[in-house]
């Protein structure tokens, strides 16, 4: 397009206007952004360089937020029964509804379930008026499938759900252990940190991972443990501390109880090294040089995340790995200490609030004496009087028919939790189902919700976030809140004060924020970890301008980075708990019948079920498709081809993915990312086929490991659809969507032959007044391109195998405008007039970068990621793919020239 | 002569003064500029021009000087006798002398028969009628000229080829033309239904009616031809009548001097009649029962010819037909099997806004026809593709979309 042409409106972009210091949105790293609105509704974004967390520093999600703040599919006026309604109807709805379901049957029969997404705030007002208004302690979070082995191993050992160490530690560090984390990907701003100690100090990193991962390339050390197996590793690494005397015995004796029941355990389970390499199928040789650095390196940290939480024994995993720490009195000292790594942007303030089915508010339980403090902090009429149903147990019940009302906030439970077509099927038959979201359409809002309340989006939501090392930080409103959205705490202040209670009367963030913090530090004489008694009194303009701090902050104190050197817990001796862990089981076992384990996870563009990440066009190319990782010895053992299609089943539902190749999987083992859901993709809803056991303690889900049996689909036919406009595909073809700039993608695939398959979806384009089509029975060739006015409408290609320069070549052609008849002849041929090269998936998703361009530059002489990021820019922003390009320059170095594309 | 030792140049007469004929003039005169003592004898009063021009000469889109093939120094400067405006009578294969309609009498060694197509008139009652005629002459344009000129409404029958240039050719002109078919759809013969459907709205939209499906049962008229009226008792109006129904070799002289003929004058791979010495080429001859109706073979079995004279190993093998209508703004090309006999499969590709149909027939591996309708660029290219039975391998799912796509989508190696 030439310089001087205008471009098309969705490529404009409007002028700046002033910045705003905020937070990302996404993983529970919670960094500084800075945002600059360009006053037409999209921002600029970039890494606030004054923010501890990223000292400036973004991964490629969190660069590409301006691209995510469109009002395309947003919610934007109170619906009632799909119908648009008001506020005022709405809210009565709702207060009726919970009214009369708390008339016949009981305050335990309202549930609400909550997001690690939402602000402290919105979290405070829903805990407060299920717990001390409505009565009910079935409030629990989508955090429960995060975080709440991490919490429960936490107040295991600690008596309370505390972060010992901060993110600093990582720099301070002399061994980094990452235990099921995939922090490349996941955490990337910290793996960067981590990396910035393996340079600077010569730290060594340890990956404990099923998987090879792209953190393994940026390890020195990889464990690929045994999917279930870590608790056997870090038992054995507590035997071998005892042995060989690497204890701090004063640490141990003054500070802790139960080392040695503790210890009997870990020789239950590690009784040699020979069994622990037997159990864990690591190499014995890695095991001892891994306890060999832990023993000779005093700085340690240990980072871990979902691998470890979301396991039928997550718990004793986390304690497991605290048991070290604590036995070396490697805990909140500099560069010592276990850190749980959490995948949302507000799963810590969930915690704060108590926001959790296990706790009552602000670090405090259900003892008869915190009951009262809160009931008298809250001046609460009817106290929900125990714990309540964690996450797949309260949808149980609601499967059961004993949980009546449920109010769902900003997460999607419909395609996230285990056993998830049952648990969508079970929010069909709720008497009250209330939604507040940010989206017109989500699975679970399409579940069957009577009620959707339209809820403020990043961005317009004022109020605070809490991170992994308990960094409190603002997030603060830079857009104008669209049509009637509201935020979530005006939602649920609304109904309370319909409901006559009293309390609901807030004005703004900040008057919640002081009441949180107010709670947080009433009748709190130190002996409660978390205490904001400092920021208690805040008026808005302080609240406003309110700093990054990490909690407690107590009232006359300063701000505490690390807890525990000092020897003081939370537990009522003070003392912190050894847990003695038990041997580590499957939930479910692999059989004849389902003879592979399913994990779970993410990958590296996409967060949760993308509904903010799916909106940036530069992140839809990494990955742009729902996939099964298989090892290559498996799949050839299951006539399973790279490329083609597989069908994943188990006694919980199916799906069906695209095979892809993974010899850094452990033989047995497939993989799948779960962000698709049905409003992103058919036939890829993962969860559907994950098992719903739950760890005893914590009740997480035990998300990555469901046996499955695995069988090969014969594909007749592949292809894509690109659109200027949505079009919604059958759920039984295999497809998933993904937004491309001006419009959207679709790539599918089908058991119908071409013909057939194209004669079902030109029907979904509607009327063609000016069409062109390609029609080529042998090849199974199918091709329609939709234009009105010269402009490309839509196009849709239906072969045999899917065409990738086709499909890049209608994308790169979607925005053009008055296309003439030469023009329209190449959209149909898929190809530029050039003829064109296959430059294969992109690499780097900041600066654009596909493979094949890498591959040539690697070959041009750039010899390792820094030169490549020279020529190409690749790597130098994000840094997400850096261990990509690592593994490209391996390939290439290995491969030599023959397996590189020209271009 | 100044070398008296010089045997006398054998004499080749050349029946024929059309397309054919001066092809294989100036072939010969090429290979063997001084072999033969020719003389040409054509039955127009002029020399031979582009017959194949005539549309566009009556839509004005070329001009009379546009189309002569050579003029009469050309002949006499390679010593050819050309006697225009004479016809050949009788020709006496055993004595070898074609006698001509004034009387002369013309001796030859060889002969050469390029007598062309009549153009056929259907027997129709009131087909005799004035204002009933063919298109065929440079005679005939003058006949339509003043028949526009004077906005007499014009009927033409025939909707090929040639009927559809004449009929474009009187609309590009502003006269007023339907154009009769008695198929369902234009270029039968060389159009599927899709090819032929946009061409029909391509000529309506320059302004001629299209009429289907109408079999000719008379042409009405007292005096003078006043309309047509079909089988299904419809009528037309129509001043002008316009058989343009298709051709079929001139081969009376032939039959009458007892040569072999059959729809045409058969010969063989070298041109040769079933009498040594006797050749026929063009549209009045038949080649292993096809008589060719395009100037395009008729060249190749004038270049045969020539070169076989010239003492030269040369034969002709039958050819792949192709169809290049030439209406400007609406290009059709179509060649070989471009319905798609059974076991053959087809892609097509089309844009009906922008009035663009392609479709190609492959039998395996081979591109065996084709039909291209608003973007005939690439016709030529496929033509030769399936003339020469390229193995088109790696080509096979972008020929479609042209050359430069298809070429450029080679494997980097080709």
């Amino acid at each position: 397009m030439a310089a001087t042409s205008p471009k098309p409106p969705c490529l404009q972009q409007p002028e700046m206007a002033q910045s705003v210091r905020t937070t990302c949105p996404y993983c529970g790293v919670g960094c500084g952004v800075t945002v600059t609105p360009d006053g037409s509704g999209g921002a600029t974004v970039k890494g606030d360089e004054a923010h501890p967390a990223n000292f400036g520093r973004l991964c490629v999600k969190g660069s590409a937020l301006g691209e995510t703040l469109s009002l395309d599919g947003r919610l934007l006026h109170p619906m009632i029964h799909g119908q648009r309604s008001t506020w005022t109807k709405a809210v009565r709805y709702v207060a009726n509804g919970l009214e009369r379901v708390i008339g016949e049957h009981g305050p335990g029969a309202v549930a609400f379930y909550l997001s690690g997404q939402m602000l402290t705030e919105d979290y405070y007002v829903a805990n407060k008026l299920a717990k001390g208004f409505i009565g009910t302690g079935h409030v629990d979070t989508n955090s429960r499938l995060c975080m709440a082995s991490s919490v429960a191993g936490h107040r295991r050992a600690f008596g309370s759900d505390t972060v010992p160490n901060t993110y600093a530690d990582l720099e301070e560090a002399d061994l980094i252990i990452l235990v099921g984390s995939n922090a490349a990907w996941c955490h990337p701003v910290l793996f960067q940190r981590m990396q910035l100690a393996r340079e600077r100090r010569g730290a060594i990193i340890v990956n404990i991972d099923p998987r090879v991962t792209a953190t393994s390339a940026g390890a020195d050390l990889q464990l690929s443990v045994r999917s279930g197996t870590d608790s056997v590793l870090f038992s054995w690494l507590l035997v071998c501390l005892a042995a060989r005397d690497a204890m701090d015995i004063a640490y141990v004796e003054n500070h802790t109880s139960g080392l040695d029941l503790a210890l009997e355990a870990a020789r239950n389970i590690a009784p040699s090294l020979e069994v622990v390499a037997g159990k864990t199928g690591i190499e014995s040789s890695d095991i001892s040089h891994f306890v060999d650095l832990f023993v000779a390196r005093q700085r340690v940290v240990t980072c871990y995340s979902q691998g470890v939480n979301q396991a039928i024994q997550g718990t004793d995993k986390v304690n497991a790995i605290l048991n070290c720490h604590l036995a070396t009195g490697r805990i909140g000292r500099t560069g010592c200490g276990p850190l749980s790594l959490t995948g949302q942007p507000n799963a810590m303030g969930g915690r704060e609030v108590g926001g959790l089915a296990n706790m009552l508010a602000a670090h405090m339980g259900y003892s008869v004496p915190e009951i009262d403090r809160v009931r008298r902090f809250w001046d609460a009429p009817r106290m929900a009087q125990g714990e309540g149903l964690k996450a797949v147990q309260m949808f149980e019940a609601i499967e059961r028919g004993e949980i009546k009302a449920l109010w769902v906030m900003h997460t999607n439970p419909a395609v996230t939790l285990p056993r998830a077509d049952a648990m969508r099927a079970a929010m069909a038959k709720l008497d009250l189902f209330v939604v507040s979201e940010a989206l017109a359409s989500t699975d679970t809002s399409l579940a069957g919700a009577h009620v959707m309340l339209p809820a403020s989006a990043w961005g317009e939501k004022n109020g605070t976030v809490t991170n992994s090392e308990r960094r409190i930080s603002r997030q603060r409103s830079f857009l104008a809140p669209p049509g009637e959205t509201r935020p979530d705490w005006e939602h649920l202040a609304l109904v309370g004060q319909k409901m006559g209670f009293s309390g609901f009367d807030y004005t703004s963030a900040a008057d919640i924020f002081r009441e949180h913090a107010a709670l947080s530090a009433f009748e709190n004489n130190g002996d409660r970890d978390f205490d904001l008694g400092a920021v208690s009194t805040l008026d808005d303009d302080a609240f406003d301008a309110m700093q990054p701090f990490q909690w407690p902050w107590r009232a006359g104190q300063l701000p505490r980075e690390r807890f525990f050197a000092d020897g003081r817990f939370y537990t009522p001796d003070q003392k912190a708990r050894f847990v003695a862990v038990a041997e580590p089981l499957p939930a479910q076992r692999t059989s004849r019948r389902y003879p592979f384990t399913l994990n779970t996870g993410r990958v590296r563009d996409h967060w949760h079920t993308m509904t903010r990440t799916g909106k940036a066009t530069r992140l839809a190319r990494h990955i742009a498709e729902p996939f099964l990782s298989v090892h290559p010895d498996d799949a050839a053992a299951s006539t399973l081809a790279e490329g083609g299609y597989v069908r994943i089943e188990s006694p919980n539902g199916a799906v069906t993915l695209r095979v892809q190749f993974d010899d850094g999987l452990p033989r047995g083992t497939v993989f799948a990312p779960f962000h698709w859901t049905n409003a992103t993709s058919g036939l890829a809803r993962v969860d559907s086929v994950v098992h719903s056991f739950t760890d005893a303690v914590s009740g997480q889900p035990d998300l990555k490991a469901t046996p499955v049996a695995l069988a090969p689909v014969a594909m007749q036919s592949e292809g894509f659809l690109v659109s200027r406009t949505r079009i919604e595909l059958p759920p039984w073809i295999a497809h998933a969507r993904f937004t491309v700039p001006c419009g959207e993608a679709i790539v599918f695939a089908s058991t119908l032959k071409p013909d057939a398959l194209h004669g079902v979806l030109v029907n979904l384009l509607g009327e063609m007044p000016e069409h062109a089509r390609l029609g080529d029975t042998e090849a199974g060739d199918f091709r329609v391109i939709a234009l009105a006015a010269g402009n490309l409408q839509s196009a849709l290609f239906v072969g045999r195998r899917r065409d990738s320069m086709a499909l890049d070549w209608l994308i790169e052609m979607l925005p053009g405008e008055n296309l003439d008849v030469s023009q329209r002849k190449v959209l149909l041929a898929g190809r530029p007039p050039s003829g064109g090269v296959d430059l294969g998936p992109l690499v780097c998703s900041c600066f654009g970068v596909r493979r094949a361009v890498i591959e040539n530059a690697i070959l041009g002489g750039a010899v390792d990621v820094d030169a490549v990021g020279v020529a190409l820019k690749a790597g130098t922003n994000c840094g997400s793919c850096r261990p990509e390009l690592k593994r490209l320059i391996a390939d290439c170095a290995s491969a030599g020239v023959d397996q590189v594309r020209t271009a | 002569m100044t070398q008296a030792a010089t045997p006398p140049l054998q004499r080749l007469l050349v029946i024929g003064n059309g397309m054919a004929s001066v092809r294989f003039l100036e072939s010969l005169v090429r290979l063997a500029p001084d072999r033969y003592a020719i003389t040409v004898v054509g039955a127009e009063p002029e020399p031979a021009y582009n017959r194949v021009l005539l549309s566009a000469l009556l839509a004005q889109d070329v001009t009379h000087r546009d189309i002569e093939m050579k003029p009469r120094e050309w002949y006499a400067a390679h010593g050819i006798a050309l006697r225009t405006g004479a016809r050949v009578d009788r020709l006496d294969t055993q004595a070898r002398i074609a006698h001509l309609a004034n009387g002369d009498a013309i001796p030859f060694d060889l002969c050469v028969l390029a007598t062309g197509s009549d153009p056929i008139r259907l027997p129709l009652p009131g087909a005799d009628l004035p204002g009933v005629m063919t298109f065929r002459d440079l005679s005939d344009i003058a006949i339509m000229d003043a028949a526009i000129l004077s906005g007499q409404r014009v009927a033409v029958i025939g909707g090929g080829l040639l009927g559809i240039e004449a009929a474009y050719g009187i609309a590009k002109r502003g006269g007023s033309v339907a154009l009769v078919h008695v198929m369902d759809r234009l270029m039968e013969r060389q159009l599927d239904v899709a090819a032929a459907a946009i061409l029909r709205r391509q000529l309506e939209r320059k302004g001629i009616r299209v009429l289907l499906n109408r079999s000719t049962a008379a042409v009405t008229g007292e005096t003078a031809a006043s309309g047509l009226r079909f089988a299904d008792s419809s009528d037309l109006e129509a001043d002008i009548v316009i058989f343009a129904v298709g051709i079929r070799p001139s081969a009376t002289l032939a039959r009458d001097a007892g040569l072999s003929v059959n729809r045409g004058i058969c010969i063989d791979d070298d041109m040769m009649t079933n009498v040594p010495g006797i050749f026929a080429i063009g549209e009045c001859a038949e080649h292993q029962g096809t008589a060719y109706g395009l100037v395009e073979p008729a060249y190749a079995q004038a270049d045969v010819l020539a070169q076989r004279l010239a003492g030269r190993e040369a034969g002709f093998g039958g050819m792949v037909l192709s169809t290049n209508l030439k209406v400007s703004g609406v290009p059709v090309f179509s060649a070989g099997d471009f319905m798609g006999e059974p076991g053959t499969q087809s892609a097509i590709m089309e844009d009906r806004k922008a009035g663009i149909y392609r479709k190609l027939v492959f039998n395996g591996q081979t591109l065996t026809g084709c039909v291209l309708v608003g973007d005939a660029d690439d016709g030529l290219w496929y033509l030769d593709l399936i003339r020469r039975r390229v193995d088109i391998g790696p080509m096979r799912r972008t020929l479609l979309h042209g050359r430069d796509i298809a070429q450029a989508t080679l494997p980097a190696a080709a």
